[in-house]
């Protein structure tokens, strides 16, 4: 199996982008975008790991099981947070039937 | 036996194997040798399984009488919280993978070693680190929280020393993800020519199931419990709402990598069963690519059920309905297994070594086990019982009576490779027997208790509850023997059992065709693999076929 060298070039012009989008983190961050906020935050941050995983960590030129493991992480991931927004995204949308929440006027026992 | 017969040679005994090929602690301490490193993980896996053990004979005493009259509710709380830890995360979750993977899994590949030797040691001493973290943990007074450490009580409440066994866990964490990844390197890679995917032996693919629960889910644990040690001493605002966190939060987190973890217990014991049924029935396993793939189907199926864990914890309604039906998919893979295993019984030549009593033992309990979980994934059932006996009852038969009865069986089927000595028969099917009616006198009647309504996690009861209680605590105490005498007598054998022969069960696969005990590099030729795993059918009706 061959061993793909980057040009050293490369590496610079990832740091470089690197660099330049968290400035852009920190400058988005100051700027309010209503309901856009956290997917533009979170948006340059997968930049971001993007990069880092392409190309300093040598996925792109990597053989397919590699690639195939990283992209099971990311799944897994996906499942860590999509299952447990199922939760949090459905409290208030799916609220108990009536017949099973308490009325508030029900007197409880008598306190002496 | 006497000392002569002890040092009797049969035909082909090795004058030099991994035993004997190096000497002084030295040569343990620095060894990369798979089969060394099985063994280091077996003597500490032991200490911490009788210290587990020691916390269970305290809190089963404490239970023999209504009142609080042994430990103060206090220490009761400590005694739980800790028989889980060390139970869990330095017993159960290395038991098989570490001990008996270690040894087997290259032997039964036809490789020299793992892919990553020394990585392996470092598993080793990574784990050790843990457990002296957790160690401490006691010296220090131990903790409250109960080995679940949920918040806000870990983060906010508790004085006891959480963020110390939280070290410890997040540490001895690594451990398994090291030889997760070893494992999974080693049966991609290193398998001997001939050996493909479906001539494995079922042990690794339920090995390689497991790896990979240990890779995917373990550094979500990591990372929860450094999310809760700094939050407890850094007042970072992740799980309590005066902070702007969820409670909540931590459970699902914990649950993640949590539930999957039964199944890093739970797989490999499958995988033990899988050979013993098929040595001692002398049958190829009835559908082998089922068995083979569910061990997959339940590790991956494993990951998305842990909100069974959150039925009453302020989880969505809807997010537990898809819980509880996703929860109940998983018995259809663990079923296969059953229903396989029992089809592999049909008709074969069934014998009554000790090894296959642990395995006919952890089918029935499995199954008891496994159906009462089908019960808790229903919403309507878990609400009634949560937080019961029942639910004790229902995972010790799945660790204890699964997992650890699959170790048990395991160890004295390979215990002829690992030493080149036998064990004495007839105490060793009597320790077996005295387990499995110790294991159900203590647990069976935690399952009535618990649709009785008694909680757990409390040091007194109502009077009521007293006779399934000494029932308990009086199957505890056999139980507790039937596990001594197994450690006696291995202990014993290592050094004056019976030499054996290289395979004295008669059985297939590529660990029984090397010396036993195995030279350093386990083979002196790479073997070839030409025929199918199990291959019981003798040859000429093969040919008559």
């Amino acid at each position: 199996m061959s061993v793909h060298v980057e040009p050293i070039r490369v590496y610079i012009t990832i740091f470089l982008a690197l660099m330049g989008l968290t400035v852009l983190t920190v400058w988005a961050a100051f700027q309010d975008f209503g309901v856009m906020s956290n997917p533009i935050a979170l948006g340059i941050a997968i930049a971001k790991a993007t990069l880092v995983v392409l190309f300093f960590m040598h996925v792109r030129h990597s053989t397919g099981m590699t690639k195939l493991v990283v992209a099971g992480g990311f799944l897994w991931l996906l499942i860590l947070f999509g299952i447990t927004l199922s939760d949090y995204q459905t409290r208030d949308i799916l609220d108990p039937p009536a017949a099973m929440t308490m009325p508030v006027d029900v007197p409880g026992p008598a306190h002496h | 036996m006497s000392n002569a017969k002890s040092k009797e040679r049969p035909e082909g005994y090795p004058d030099r194997h991994y035993l004997n090929a190096a000497h002084g602690l030295k040569s343990w301490f620095l060894t990369t040798d798979h089969k060394r490193i099985g063994l280091l993980y077996l003597l500490a896996i032991t200490l911490f399984f009788f210290l587990g053990g020691a916390f269970a004979v305290l809190i089963r005493l404490e239970l023999a009488t209504p009142g609080g009259d042994l430990v103060q509710p206090e220490t009761y709380n400590r005694l739980f919280t800790m028989h889980g830890i060390v139970m869990i995360f330095f017993f159960l979750i290395p038991s098989i993978p570490a001990v008996l993977g270690n040894f087997l899994l290259p032997l039964m590949i036809g490789a020299k070693d793992v892919a990553f030797p020394r990585l392996n040691l470092a598993s080793w001493y990574v784990y050790m680190a843990g457990g002296i973290f957790t160690l401490w943990a006691l010296f220090e007074g131990g903790l409250n929280t109960g080995w679940t450490f949920y918040t806000p009580l870990s983060t906010v409440y508790s004085n006891t020393a959480v963020t110390t066994a939280g070290i410890g866990i997040f540490i001895t964490g690594f451990s398994s993800i090291l030889t997760g990844m070893n494992f999974i390197v080693t049966i991609h890679r290193m398998r001997a020519p001939g050996l493909t995917w479906f001539r494995l032996p079922l042990f690794v693919w339920s090995q390689y199931a497991t790896s990979l629960i240990q890779i995917l889910g373990t550094p979500v644990l990591a990372i929860t419990v450094l999310l809760l040690a700094l939050e407890r001493t850094l007042k970072l605002g992740i799980f309590d709402p005066a902070l702007g966190g969820d409670p909540v939060l931590f459970q699902h987190l914990f649950w993640f990598y949590s539930h999957p973890a039964v199944y890093i217990m739970i797989l490999p014991a499958m995988g033990v069963i899988s050979e013993l049924i098929a040595t001692f029935s002398r049958k190829r396993v009835f559908g082998y690519r089922f068995v083979a793939f569910a061990s997959v189907a339940i590790a991956i199926l494993g990951f998305l059920v842990w909100g069974h864990h959150l039925f009453v914890s302020g989880q969505s309604v809807y997010a537990g309905a898809v819980f509880s039906v996703l929860s109940m998919l998983v018995a259809i893979p663990s079923a296969v297994k059953v229903f396989n295993w029992t089809a592999t019984l049909y008709k074969g030549a069934v014998s009554w070594e000790t090894p296959m009593l642990y395995a006919l033992g952890f089918i029935g309990l499995f199954t008891i086990g496994g159906l009462t979980g089908v019960m808790l994934a229903t919403m309507g059932i878990d609400i009634h019982v949560h937080d019961t006996y029942f639910i004790v009852a229902h995972f010790h038969y799945i660790m204890v009576g699964g997992a650890i009865m699959g170790y048990l069986g395991g160890l004295h089927y390979w215990w002829p490779k690992i030493a080149g000595r036998l064990y004495p028969v007839f105490l060793s099917k009597f320790a077996a027997i005295i387990i499995f009616v110790g294991f159900n006198l203590t647990f069976f009647p935690q399952f009535i208790l618990g649709y009785l309504g008694m909680p757990r996690r409390y040091h007194s009861y109502p009077d009521e509850f007293q006779v399934l209680n000494v029932m308990s605590s009086a199957g505890a105490t056999i139980l507790g023997i039937g596990y001594l005498i197994p450690m006696l007598y291995f202990a014993w054998s290592m050094f004056y059992g019976k030499r054996c022969t290289q395979n004295p069960w008669g059985a297939k696969g590529l660990e029984w065709e090397t010396a036993s005990p195995p030279p350093t590099l386990n083979f002196d030729e790479i073997p070839t693999v030409t025929e199918e795993p199990y291959d019981y059918t003798p040859k000429e009706v093969q040919h008559a076929g």
